[in-house]
């Protein structure tokens, strides 16, 4: 198991979950755990917990893992997979407040340096506007 | 509750969020993202699905799994925002049925909606229905009261200006428009007072 935070991608479409992904591995390799998914529980456009979940668990590191999403209901869904893991992972799962692609390759590349999940999440931010 | 009136309440329900399926849809192209009339169907599909057995469980153990349903089957935000009001009001739901029991489970419910959407009154959505709605009841008004509360509830979210969601993108934009979280909020609450009238 790799010693990077490992970085999820969240899509409301599994295509740009997918496309964003490819950019970040690009960017990074694979030396930085890495899941994405997107679409809703009948695979249209949406999300789903169960799907969170398991990319949480694809991407998971003792160092923990940061999420990048793209609208509301994909936030909303991914706070409640985080709720839904075993206790002792929740609190080292976080979900940025930065957009999609260019948080998920800022993030990744702050991860791949060795970043805490805290400074990853933390670059990731200054993407936004305060 | 009784299993037959569970598996009524379960089929009213699901059968009005079915029912309503194209006008949800048309609120949410107009200020969202046109899903809300299908997701809510696919919940509603979902917890219908589970009714035989969710009539089975003590009412706050099905309310918490039919909850649990929607969180794992709608897809979109709806689904933990709903499935947080039930879940939490199957939690909370008293061991001896009684309106302050009930009153207190709701009020609770929809506190946990307010964490779960970061949301609160005023901000066009469904706390605009709920908030009123738990208000009303434990204020002890009567079913007709609690369904006009509710209806009023929905059509005051016309003229308000979205900050939540996907309807806060379009900013001035959002005002003219029922919030469609509203409207559904609104549609289950006339019919769980439809189907206690029926049979109280």
């Amino acid at each position: 198991m790799s010693d990077k935070v490992g970085i999820v991608l969240v899509s409301h479409s599994p295509d740009v979950a997918k496309g964003a992904a490819d950019m970040v591995r690009q960017m990074v390799g694979s030396a930085v755990p890495l899941a994405h998914c997107g679409g809703n529980p009948d695979g249209g456009l949406g999300t789903d917990v169960a799907k969170i979940m398991g990319a949480i668990e694809a991407a998971w590191s003792e160092a923990g893992v940061a999420l990048f999403v793209d609208l509301g209901g994909a936030e909303t869904n991914s706070e409640m997979a985080i709720e839904m893991l075993p206790e002792d992972r929740q609190a080292r799962v976080v979900i940025c407040n930065a957009p999609l692609v260019e948080g998920a390759i800022m993030g990744a590349t702050e991860a791949w340096g060795g970043a805490s999940l805290e400074e990853v999440r933390k670059t990731a931010e200054e993407l936004s506007p305060a | 509750m009784d299993k037959a009136l569970t598996r009524k309440l379960i089929q009213r329900l699901a059968e009005s969020m079915i029912a309503a399926e194209a006008e949800l849809t048309e609120l949410d192209q107009a200020i969202g993202d046109g899903d809300h009339g299908l997701n809510m169907k696919r919940g509603a599909e979902a917890v219908l699905a589970e009714a035989e057995s969710l009539a089975e469980k003590p009412t706050g153990e099905a309310i918490k799994a039919a909850g649990m349903q929607l969180v794992m089957k709608v897809g979109g935000a709806s689904g933990p925002l709903y499935g947080t009001l039930l879940m939490t009001l199957g939690k909370s739901w008293p061991e001896e049925l009684d309106g302050k029991g009930f009153s207190e489970a709701l009020t609770a419910a929809v506190a946990a909606v307010k964490a779960r959407g970061k949301s609160d009154v005023e901000q066009k959505t469904m706390l605009d229905v709920l908030v009123p709605v738990s208000e009303a009841v434990a204020a002890g008004k009567s079913l007709a009261e609690i369904r006009a509360c509710a209806e009023a509830s929905a059509a005051a979210t016309i003229p308000m200006q979205a900050v939540r969601g996907r309807a806060s993108f379009l900013g001035e934009r959002s005002v003219g428009h029922m919030d469609p979280g509203a409207r559904s909020s609104q549609l289950a609450i006339e019919t769980l007072c439809g189907l206690l009238e029926e049979t109280s």
